[in-house]
């Protein structure tokens, strides 16, 4: 079976972010780039899959030259090729654009199940996999926590919250978005990062795969970026307890406006 | 945090950065979390060494006919790099013994068949591995070690004692430094020594201050008879194979000291952010700002003297003098570098729950193991012709 993962390099959560001098974007300079963690339990879980049924998993990942580190480390987990997306003419894409290009390089590559994180850690859209599916036809289960396979019939598990579980069953061709828990990733081992770099890298601009994608045909456009205002400083109050209470319900009711 | 100067730095390519990462991604999720409690336990689960061993972890500069990665000195500095994010010095001990040790000298003078039957599953974790050269009245006075091996037919026959010897209560073979001929240096040779053969116990594991999780034995051996071929190098030169395999040992303690105090500084300085005292944080007194300042400079002093010396044994050049500078400087400096941190941190800092408590306990056994100090600056008169 082919099974592709779809795969975004985002900022270290850790990364101190700032906004760079035109607001247009973030500074890149000290920032550490990682595999976005819900990719993880994607890569993982395709590897599973071909574990138990054989094939081929190949990692898709859309953005600028450094992407490919990310696949990278994919390919050390144990995934067999990378496809690279890394074209000017995908640079300003908006989800669809993104989603546009992923779904015709799954399409050429001929996958047959698709797997992504449930969100990028970054811009949190969460739209990316869910328009794929959409323009490849396929159903789409989000956020799963589990997944059997028999066949090319699939049972997932979502927590969809309150403590309830739904399951779906779904046949394959599909595309999953892996939640957090869904498995346990396996590391980069040494072996496998020296492995990773005579694994075969494909690379697609956007002429290539005959897109629309890129800045000019970005129907979602950014103005700037700016900064969450800094948190004020929290406040005591004083005076009788019952004052204290009225106070605080009519701050809560006219300045938060929580109530 | 690493220095930004660090994976920048040329013969550091992106795989090596991705070695550092994978290591410590490793550390933190399968060592870190249990390091408090394998401190207490005094030991750590054995599994751990086949899943270092699955990792590549134990063999980086082995050839690949014998399971190891192939890769150079700069990947080994890597990888102790990121060993410090197991928070626990012992286990680090525990495995840098196995990789870096106990093994190395087996890869680059042993036979085919000792590779076969103790390198190869030592990288792969499946055997555990123990360097024995220490014994009672043998520590930095190495020539004068007593452990004899007498060769009778086409055995030896061993009988003596080992003090000291990490990984001892549970190795699966021993490098060990045994006398075979006359008085002194020259009457020195090493073997590879199976830990099933009968006449072999292990004593007391000893209690000790630090490095908790990592067993330290002390070992017997009664009329123990290995095969004359286990051998390990020539007869009588096992001293000069001593001195060879300490090189790559005192490097890596002193790359791991310098990577140690190098996170704790950066942990204290994020911790002065944190802690206020007087009504600011405390690392905005200018007394710590100038004392992390100093140290931040030694420890970057510190860092391109180990690099220098990585360069040259990574080029097989003679590097005897900057490995032992290295290890001097890194291991002494060490010293006043935990002690600041861990006042930094005050009553939290005599905790063993803040790593930097442990950290300053187990950093103490640098200026002892692999070589004292004291030695260190001996084999520099030596070779400075003082
Ligand atoms: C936790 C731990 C783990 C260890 N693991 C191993 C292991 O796996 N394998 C192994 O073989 N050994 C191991 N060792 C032993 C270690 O290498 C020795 O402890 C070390 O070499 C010092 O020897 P010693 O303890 O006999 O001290 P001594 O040699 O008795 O030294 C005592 C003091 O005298 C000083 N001194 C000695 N000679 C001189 C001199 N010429 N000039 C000035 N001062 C001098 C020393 O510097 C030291 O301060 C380990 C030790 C410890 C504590």
């Amino acid at each position: 079976m082919n099974i592709g993962v779809l795969l975004k390099q985002v900022p270290d959560t850790e990364s101190r972010i700032k906004i760079n001098g035109d607001a247009n974007g973030i500074e890149d300079g000290d920032i550490k780039w990682i595999v976005n963690p819900y990719d993880e339990f994607a890569v993982e879980q395709a590897l599973q899959v071909k574990s138990a049924v054989g094939g081929e998993v190949v990692i898709f990942s859309l953005g600028s030259s450094r992407t490919l580190d990310a696949a990278r480390t994919a390919l050390a987990m144990g995934a067999d090729r990378a496809v690279i997306l890394d074209d000017d003419g995908f640079a300003g894409s908006d989800s669809l654009g993104v989603a546009a290009s992923l779904a015709k390089a799954a399409q050429e590559e001929g996958i047959e199940l698709l797997f992504a994180g449930k969100q990028a850690i970054d811009d949190d859209a969460v739209q990316v996999p869910q328009i794929v599916g959409t323009l490849l036809e396929w159903p789409v289960a989000t956020a799963i926590s589990s997944y059997e396979q028999d066949g090319d019939s699939v049972t997932v598990k979502r927590e969809v919250g309150g403590g309830q579980t739904e399951v779906i069953k779904v046949t394959l061709p599909a595309v999953f978005t892996a939640d957090k828990g869904l498995n346990s990733p396996r590391y980069a081992s040494l072996p496998g990062i020296m492995k990773a770099k005579s694994k075969p890298v494909k690379r697609y601009t956007a002429d290539d795969l005959g897109v629309e994608a890129g800045a000019d045909n970005a129907k979602v456009t950014t103005d700037g970026y700016h900064m969450p205002p800094p948190r004020p400083a929290g406040r005591i109050l004083d005076g009788e307890l019952g004052d204290q209470v009225k106070e605080l319900v009519k701050l809560l009711r006219q300045e938060a406006k929580v109530l | 945090m690493n220095s930004p100067s660090a994976p920048a730095f040329p013969p550091f390519t992106p795989e090596h950065s991705a070695l550092r990462q994978a290591v410590k991604d490793f550390c933190i999720k399968e060592i870190a979390p249990y390091s408090e409690e394998w401190d207490k336990e005094g030991i750590f689960p054995v599994e751990l060494f086949k899943k270092a061993g699955e990792m590549g972890l134990l063999g980086i500069r082995v050839d690949p006919s014998w399971g190891g990665l192939g890769m150079d000195w700069w990947a080994t500095t890597a990888y102790v790099e990121g060993l410090t994010y197991c928070e626990n010095a012992g286990v680090a001990m525990a495995l840098m013994v196995q990789s870096d040790m106990a093994t190395p000298i087996i890869h680059e003078i042993g036979t085919e068949e000792q590779k076969d039957l103790f390198l190869k599953p030592a990288v792969a974790g499946d055997k555990i591995a123990a360097l024995g050269i220490s014994e009672p009245n043998a520590g930095s006075d190495v020539a004068n070690l007593e452990c004899r091996a007498r060769k009778v037919g086409d055995e030896y026959v061993i009988s003596g004692q080992k003090l000291w010897i990490t990984n001892g209560t549970r190795a699966d073979f021993i490098t060990l430094g045994v006398r075979t001929g006359e008085d002194g240096f020259g009457g020195i040779s090493l073997l590879t020594f199976p830990t099933d053969v009968k006449g072999y116990s292990i004593g007391r594991k000893l209690d000790k201050i630090g490095n908790l999780a990592s067993d330290t034995a002390e070992l017997f051996f009664d009329e123990c008879r290995v095969p004359a071929r286990f051998l390990l190098g020539q007869e009588n030169m096992g001293f000069y194979h001593i001195m060879t395999n300490f090189q790559g040992e005192r490097l890596v303690a002193a790359l791991s000291a310098m990577a140690g105090m190098e996170k704790a500084v950066r942990e204290a300085i994020q911790y002065g952010t944190e802690r206020s005292a007087f009504g600011r944080p405390i690392g905005k007194f200018q007394v710590w700002r100038h004392r992390f300042a100093e140290h931040l400079t030694a420890i970057e002093a510190g860092r391109w003297l180990c690099y220098r010396a990585v360069d040259l044994e990574d080029r097989g050049q003679p590097a005897t003098r900057e490995i032992t500078m290295a290890k001097l400087f890194c291991g002494d400096l060490a010293q006043r570098v935990m002690y600041d941190c861990m006042q930094f941190y005050g009553g939290f800092g005599y905790t063993t729950e803040y790593p930097v408590g442990r950290a300053w306990r187990d950093i103490r056994l640098l200026t002892v193991g692999g070589g004292t100090s004291e030695v260190m600056k001996e084999i520099l008169v030596k070779m400075e012709g003082l």
